[in-house]
């Protein structure tokens, strides 16, 4: 069994979607909780469509049955969880009448949900960004867990609770300590052992032990003049966030921006100084895939013009600032430096990245990898731990004013913000503009034709784009992504953030959507 | 006996259920297809693998006939060459099959097949075109006049991709393969991720962005991973003089296991644009970019952040990495931040 929360795989991640289909059409169930009617909803077993943003309320009602009805795994929560009673207590609160009330799915479905749910082991749990671009992303998320440990699906092959992640290497981005609290390996930086050992290995006298500002609170403080100097490396912030108009006049506020990238985009033009950047096939080094698989990417050719590869500008700033480093390729960064840091990389070595890789925890020389984390329930921290969570609704809710949810996200020709997809030959005349999806009740009701241009305005901003009419997307909901500058999404979106991890909220907020006459 | 069987009369190991060909194929003997793709049902289309049995009425087909125990199967006998050469050139007649012209020259099944049975000219006259090729979208093109109905792209698409675009249409001699309705790629449910060009076994399907851009004797591999989602899907470039000339999946690799998709498979020439950023710019009073050297640049970097440290202490200073990256990028990024300016101040798109 499959279930797949808040994914649109099919668009966002197509080749690991390829492998759910086979399993569907071989027969495994196929759960999918999602807003919209996504490709995959097709082949389900279920389609469960929630409204957006009540992830939390459904979960805690699912949890709610199966441990009213008996039908959790007793012994796993007994033997490898703890805070079952607070959670109970917690779910109790969620019968699934509420849980309808608030996702729209009758208390009768759900409880048919938790039954077949409880039917088939283990059962593997995907998500994707609709359960983390919430202000709620971390309850989101840890609800997801909560569920499966009370399945007992922790643990095992074709189980787990397991995220798709968007990019190629924000995993590796992740594991390199490219985050404000953590050394790479996930070291904290505020542990003074972790730091004495990154003082010794980096030759330096100190470290800073605050955890530093993530990217919300960066852009702020451009604002509030606290940061003065931003350096932006190969980031198109200018669209890919929330509310641009705020965004650019972040940026613009900037006492020096330095923008290192392989094209000029909306980001570069508030920059002082832009530095030419080596492509992906340009260099060599490594990436690491959502299953933590790090694998080779190789050079093809020279980067055009003057631009060089990235590690090599950030060790000439280094050196223009008093300090040498001695790694001078891609494999001696890796190989001396990151897998002797980081202990779960330090069984990998580029002379052991041939054919399919190695997926990390490799502790040592020879490991052959971890495929599955938290082997047989045995957690990595000792015991699960299942968290009582609230549900609370996205931060900005339809009003009479603005009476459509939006919902954003990718769609499946582009990437971001284009600056790859967008260059490649043909991708365009495949999909060459936004359009704002919208149901077939909602276009009649307001006599939209498919194709027509419309005006979709939020509190922060407005565009006009094409409706396209599609019986993926439920009354009430209009669906984005953020591809193209005109028409881009995140005109729109709310810059409300989780308090925990600063994810923004995406995927919910208020607009009105207005015929041009 | 159990679960043996004589394969050209050397006692060979099968699995129960494991078809001729691929128990073949573990014992040692490749048996040439044109049809078969790993992971989907077995069609017998093609014949090409057919194989003689003993104690059978006729030869059967090695890719859809169950091994038993103790089953005599004859690979290489003159009466199964006799056929399958019979096969080959039915095949050549059944449409245009002119290599010199053929974007998969050096890279075909039937070709290799007519070069091994030293077939130097046709024996039965070439039908008629019934079909035009289509060629209107960007990325692949299909030649009806060269496909040889094998099948192995609506296996593809229906049970490998799931995507359900592409199916056999119409009967005798005037099947066809059909996207949709038939009707153009464009225009079907096809979200061009171009697996049924990755399994033509001839030049019915090709690569449009390939089309003269080298033959396969000319171009190099070199395998890398794909730059687009978290997937990590494990490519081949196709290189001539140094340039990407066409994308395929690494076969049996993990974990895209020789799939890829629309932005995998086409989108990889953004990195020969023209407006790639080609030297390092500095903005001048007027707000207009100039070029500048590297050692200006970055001495003007490196200047303005010792200053603002001095100033305003390091926290001042925020950097933002790149996922798309490679990881010893993300590394120097952070040691960058961490350990020459002295802040923590380093994040990366993870959240947003």
């Amino acid at each position: 069994m499959i279930i797949v929360v808040g994914s649109n795989m099919t668009e966002a991640h197509p080749v690991a979607a390829t492998f759910v289909k086979d399993a569907a059409i071989g027969g495994a169930q196929l759960i999918v909780i999602d807003p919209r009617r996504t490709d995959l909803a097709d082949l389900a077993t279920l389609h469960v469509q929630i409204k957006v943003g009540s992830d939390v309320a459904l979960l805690n009602a699912v949890m709610n049955v199966l441990i009213s009805e008996n039908l959790y795994d007793k012994k796993y929560v007994e033997s490898c969880t703890v805070g079952f009673k607070e959670l109970k207590e917690k779910v109790m609160e969620y019968p699934p009448e509420r849980a309808a009330e608030i996702s729209g799915i009758p208390a009768e479905d759900i409880r048919k949900l938790a039954r077949k749910l409880a039917s088939v082991k283990p059962a593997m749990l995907m998500y994707t960004l609709g359960i983390t671009e919430h202000i709620c992303g971390v309850n989101n998320v840890m609800s997801c867990a909560n569920l499966q440990m009370l399945l007992g699906n922790v643990g095992f092959e074709c189980g787990g609770v397991n995220p798709l992640r968007g990019q190629n290497n924000v995993q590796g981005a992740c594991d390199m300590g490219a985050l404000p609290n953590v050394f790479p390996g996930y070291q904290k930086v505020d542990n003074p052992q972790a730091r004495e050992k990154f003082m010794v290995a980096w030759k330096v006298k100190s470290l800073p032990e605050k955890p530093g500002m993530m990217i919300p609170t960066m852009m702020e403080n451009l604002k509030t003049g606290k940061v003065k100097a931003f350096y932006v490396f190969g980031e198109n912030l200018a669209n890919t966030e929330p509310d641009i108009k705020h965004v650019e006049h972040c940026l613009q506020s900037a006492e020096f921006l330095v923008c290192q990238d392989i094209f000029p985009t909306e980001t570069t033009r508030f920059a002082h100084v832009i530095l030419p950047a080596a492509a992906w096939s340009e260099n060599d080094g490594t990436f690491t895939s959502s299953e933590r698989r790090v694998n080779r990417v190789r050079t093809v050719s020279e980067p055009p013009g003057e631009a060089k590869p990235n590690w090599w500008i950030f060790r000439e700033i280094a050196k223009r600032m008093g300090h040498e480093w001695p790694a001078a390729s891609a494999q001696e960064i890796w190989d001396e430096e990151v897998s002797v840091l980081a202990p779960s990389l330090k069984g990998i070595k580029y002379a052991r990245l041939r054919g399919n890789g190695l997926q990390w925890p490799a502790p040592e020389e020879g490991h052959p990898g971890t495929p599955t984390l938290h082997k047989d329930g045995c957690f990595t921290c000792g015991l699960g731990v299942l968290k009582a969570i609230d549900w609370i609704p996205p931060a900005e809710v339809p009003d009479k004013e603005y009476p459509f949810t939006l919902s954003t996200g990718r769609r499946l020709y582009h990437y971001h913000t284009r600056t790859q997809t967008g260059r490649s030959q043909g991708i365009n005349d495949i999909l060459g503009e936004e359009t704002a999806d919208i149901s077939p009740a909602d276009a009649e009701a307001m006599s939209i034709l498919d194709g027509e241009k419309v005006r979709v305005k939020s509190r922060r901003g407005e565009v006009i784009v094409k409706s396209r009419i599609t019986r993926q997307v439920p009354p009430g909901l209009v669906w984005m992504a953020f591809h193209f500058r005109e028409g881009c999404a995140n005109w729109l979106t709310n810059p409300v953030y989780d308090p925990i991890t600063q994810t923004a909220e995406y995927k919910a907020c208020a607009v009105r959507i207005d015929k041009i006459e | 006996m159990r679960n043996t069987f004589l394969l050209n009369g050397k006692e060979t190991a099968f699995k129960p259920g494991q078809m001729i060909l691929e128990a073949a194929r573990n014992g040692g003997v490749e048996i040439p297809t044109l049809c078969y793709l790993k992971g989907t049902a077995p069609s017998g289309a093609c014949r090409i693998c057919l194989v003689e049995v003993k104690d059978a009425r006729s030869l059967v087909a090695a890719c859809s006939t169950p091994v038993t125990a103790g089953m005599q199967v004859f690979t290489d006998s003159e009466r199964v060459h006799r056929a399958r050469k019979m096969n080959v050139e039915l095949l050549l007649a059944s449409g245009k099959h002119n290599c010199l012209v053929c974007e998969a020259n050096g890279d075909c099944r039937l070709q290799d097949l007519v070069y091994f049975y030293k077939i130097t000219k046709p024996r039965f006259a070439e039908e008629e075109d019934q079909y035009p090729t289509e060629n209107e979208n960007p990325f692949i093109v299909r030649d009806f006049s060269r496909c040889i109905l094998c099948g192995r792209c609506v296996q593809a698409c229906n049970e490998v991709m799931v995507n359900r675009a592409i199916s056999h249409g119409y009967r005798g001699a005037e099947s066809k393969i059909v996207t949709g309705g038939d009707t153009s790629y464009l225009n079907s449910e096809c979200v061009f991720c171009g697996q049924c060009v990755e399994v033509c076994p001839v030049g019915a399907l090709t690569e449009k962005k390939a089309k003269g851009m080298g033959r396969p004797w000319e171009t190099k591999k070199i395998r890398t991973t794909c730059p687009y989602c978290g997937v990590g899907c494990q490519l081949w470039l196709h290189i001539k003089d140094g340039r990407i000339v066409k994308v395929t999946a690494v076969e049996d690799a993990q974990p895209n296991q020789g799939r890829l998709c629309v932005k995998g498979r086409f989108a990889y020439d953004f990195i020969y644009s023209e407006e790639r950023l080609k030297h390092p710019l500095i903005r001048q009073e007027n707000g207009e970019f100039r070029d500048a050297s590297w050692d200006e640049a970055l001495d003007l970097v490196a200047a303005k952040f010792k200053e603002i440290i001095g100033k305003n202490g390091p926290d001042a200073i925020a950097g933002v990495s790149c996922a798309r990256s490679i990881n010893e990028d993300s590394y120097q990024m952070q040691k960058l931040f961490r350990a020459v300016i002295g802040t923590n101040n380093i994040d990366h798109c993870a959240r947003t």
